[in-house]
């Protein structure tokens, strides 16, 4: 047993860290989210200069053949930034996908945009009646000659204003919650019959309502076989279970060391609030509720690549433990604020923002321990 | 013991349920507070002035209704249920009782007429950068010179000061003797020279918070209530009259359908979120808590209308009240799931814009974030605990 991070990994910490102090703090980060893009591409070319982008990707592909530890110690670290550039959607969910399933030629054509930093990605498989379960689709790919049709809307797609490419959920065939019958296709956003409605979201992301109307792709568009897509949309999701729970502990831990010191240096009655015990012990919960989130960040990761039974459960584990502490520890780190906490003006109500999104990201509380029972 | 109302009771319930109908702007029924511009938010009000009904918690004599402590209830819970603009504090639940109580004739005849009609907004100058729940550590200065005090300081978290017309000020004309001791009640003109009020944007991207500066701010000495450096008696009988109308019990009742009616039109799986066990559970342990907390206010009510005022025991119902209201909106918001997250601040919406998910979605998390205020404000969930641990259990 051994929770110690190799050479290779704590270099990459550092990398990533010193990179987010130096180019994104939370004045650069504000400028950015109320920026006409919302995101910079500066940063994302960044990025890719320092081999970000090709961190879990192969190294016949052009990767660097990380693994999820990989990409957890990433994600903690943006977290911590609160970097809104689409890391998640394009190299974990997307990215993902592609290097775990798509063809030889497909992997060609995609993934050196992807690791150039040329092309965002979005994952668009929610619908407007799915609520947290992806199988829930109703957005149709009818067989067309080689290729396919699609037509449908899907929901809240995060990164979806920035993206050039999606990957979208269809139903090839079965009733609209059947389990078989989900295939995933690549689309251009820029194909005829693509729409997007697009807006800000409550973490300063940007999301699209995206509409498909007689969408037509060639059979080079359809990821693995016809009809298992849901295996590997679940697949995917889990993964981008590991890295929000790595994110959120970057929250946490940033919203934790905050609130210490502001109790430590706020003061009434004549003395710093943190001398009041009933403030430390609410203190220490959250530090608690970090510290077992931090275990779960790390369970989860390293069982990702375990057995489907094993993966599956670990990520509904993990996420009903980050969906409770990452509220408890927003909730508190607000509360201890005081009404400084209420301001948009300082960087403790953005992390609480984030991790409230985070709650519901890929399904919430309810629906994982669910998961977790049935698993 | 009896919880049923009598006849005459459920008669003025229909009378003022049925003025409520008849009488209400139909272009505020529904509206979000947040949305409210000056006008919006008196609208109500004068109408319930020209009724006389603006001030039912006020002595006859000053204007108020005369109604029984249980027709005040009624009033409260017809307004809520039909989901009228809750009416401003400043004026009839804080200023007006200290005026009355404290304030010299002069200042009964020209302070509460302003507050009754609705021409006068009135917002509260307590906070400041280094007084939050250590109110007594007020720093904004007072000093006498002729008949006039010359103000200075900083306060912070006026709530709707950028509406206000005048403002009430704890200011601090002593530094003697304790904290408490040298601080004095002082009504200020916001026209005044001197008087910067600079908005505070909040997490839920509303502006409802500001900080006032007071630099060489001259204000006449008969704009003092009360004598002067014992201004710490008004400061707290105010706060606990800010405390009793605060359990919500009402408009948490209200909004407890709304999250309903939400969960009905939400799916999991193909069937109405309401149908799901886990989520009805929810509801009903909020349901439940709500019901202890709502005979818990009779029951202040009941020994309120026998004379005995609101004690330290009110921090119950203001803990309770919003521990549940910020409980009923982070339920609602999980109600409408992915639909939580689009984001479109009022002021970056163009003529063209659609709504995004369900309607019912619309604003469920900024409610969300807005509402972690209430377990800050009006003195800090901490603070009413030490109120109860001190006053009520004598520890």
């Amino acid at each position: 047993m051994d929770f110690s991070f190799t050479e290779e990994q704590t270099l990459l910490r550092n990398m990533v860290q010193s990179f987010v102090q130096d180019n994104y703090d939370f004045d650069s980060r504000m400028k950015i989210v109320r920026s006409e893009e919302g995101m910079s591409r500066e940063i994302w070319g960044q990025f890719a200069e320092l081999g970000l982008l090709a961190a879990p990707f192969s190294e016949e592909m052009g990767g660097l053949d990380g693994g999820p530890i990989e990409t957890m110690v990433i994600m903690e670290e943006l977290g911590r930034g609160l970097v809104v550039e689409p890391y998640l959607p394009t190299i974990v969910l997307c990215g993902g996908i592609l290097s775990r399933h798509a063809s030889d030629a497909q992997k060609e054509a995609h993934l050196p945009g992807i690791i150039g930093g040329e092309d965002v990605w979005a994952l668009a498989y929610a619908e407007p009646q799915s609520r947290f379960n992806p199988a829930d689709v109703l957005t149709s790919a009818k067989a067309d000659g080689d290729g396919y049709v699609l037509n449908g809307t899907k929901a809240v797609v995060a990164a979806a204003p920035w993206a050039s490419k999606l990957i979208v959920s269809a139903r090839i065939s079965g009733d609209q919650r059947d389990s078989d019958g989900l295939g995933l296709f690549i689309v251009e956003k820029s194909a005829s019959g693509v729409s997007t409605q697009d807006y800000p979201t409550v973490d300063g992301n940007r999301a699209s309502e995206v509409t498909l109307e007689n969408v037509t792709v060639g059979a080079d568009a359809l990821i693995g076989d016809a009809g298992n897509g849901l295996a590997l949309l679940d697949e995917a999701l889990d993964y981008g279970i590991g890295a929000v729970c790595a994110e959120a502990i970057g929250h946490m831990k940033c919203l934790n060391d905050a609130t210490v010191e502001y109790c430590k240096t706020r003061k009434q009655f004549g003395v710093p609030i943190g001398s009041f015990q009933v403030l430390q012990h609410r203190m220490v919960d959250m530090f608690m509720e970090y510290e077992q989130s931090v275990s779960m960040t790390y369970m989860v990761n390293m069982k990702l690549t375990e057995s489907e039974a094993e993966r599956k459960k670990a990520a509904a584990g993990a996420k009903v433990q980050i969906g409770k502490s990452g509220r408890f520890v927003g909730q508190e780190a607000v509360q201890l604020h005081g009404g400084m906490g209420m301001t948009e003006e300082l960087n403790v109500g953005h992390y609480f923002k984030r991790l409230t999104v985070i709650d519901t990201q890929f399904g919430n509380v309810d629906h994982h321990l669910k998961r977790f029972a049935a698993a | 013991m009896d919880i049923d109302f009598e006849p005459e009771d459920k008669a003025f319930r229909d009378d003022v349920r049925s003025f409520i109908e008849e009488n209400y702007p139909q272009h505020l029924v529904g509206v979000d507070r947040g949305e409210l511009s000056k006008e919006d938010f008196l609208a109500w009000h004068k109408i319930l002035a020209k009724k006389g009904w603006a001030a039912p918690s006020w002595p006859e004599e000053f204007g108020g209704t005369g109604w029984t402590v249980t027709q005040k209830y009624i009033w409260n819970e017809e307004s809520a249920a039909f989901g009228t603009i809750p009416p401003l504090p400043f004026g009839i639940a804080m200023l007006g009782p200290v005026i009355y109580n404290f304030g010299n004739q002069e200042q009964k005849d020209w302070v509460l007429p302003g507050i009754l009609s609705g021409d006068t907004w009135w917002c509260q100058g307590y906070s400041e950068p280094g007084a939050g729940s250590d109110l007594a550590g007020l720093k904004t200065k007072a000093e006498l010179e002729g008949d006039e005090y010359v103000v200075n300081g900083h306060k912070i978290w006026t709530t709707l000061a950028q509406h206000a017309d005048w403002m009430f000020c704890l200011v601090r004309t002593s530094s003697d003797g304790k904290p408490q001791e040298g601080i004095s009640f002082l009504l200020i003109d916001m026209n005044t020279p001197g008087i910067e009020v600079k908005p505070i944007i909040t997490i839920d991207g509303g502006h409802e918070v500001n900080e006032v500066f007071l630099t060489d701010v001259r204000v006449p000495a008969k704009n003092l209530v009360g004598e002067q450096d014992k201004g710490w008696t008004i400061a707290k009988f105010l706060l606990g009259n800010e405390r009793s109308g605060i359990a919500g019990v009402a408009r948490s009742k209200k909004a407890i359908d709304r999250l309903r009616d939400i969960a009905r039109g939400e799916l999991e799986d193909g069937a109405p979120l309401l149908d799901s066990a886990d989520f009805a559970r929810k509801i009903s342990e909020l349901e439940i808590d709500l019901t202890a907390l709502e005979y818990t206010e009779l029951r202040t009510l009941a020994s309120e209308s026998k004379g005995q005022g609101p004690g330290p025991e009110s921090s119950i119902l203001k803990i309770k009240g919003t521990e549940i209201q910020q409980r009923i909106t982070e339920l609602t918001m999980e109600a409408v799931g992915n639909y939580a997250s689009p984001w479109v601040p009022q002021l970056d919406r163009g003529d063209n814009y659609l709504s995004i998910g369900p309607d019912h979605a619309e604003g469920v998390s900024q409610s969300y974030f807005n509402n972690r205020k209430t377990s800050i404000y009006g003195g800090s969930n901490e603070i009413q605990r030490n109120i109860i641990a001190k006053m009520v259990l004598g520890l």
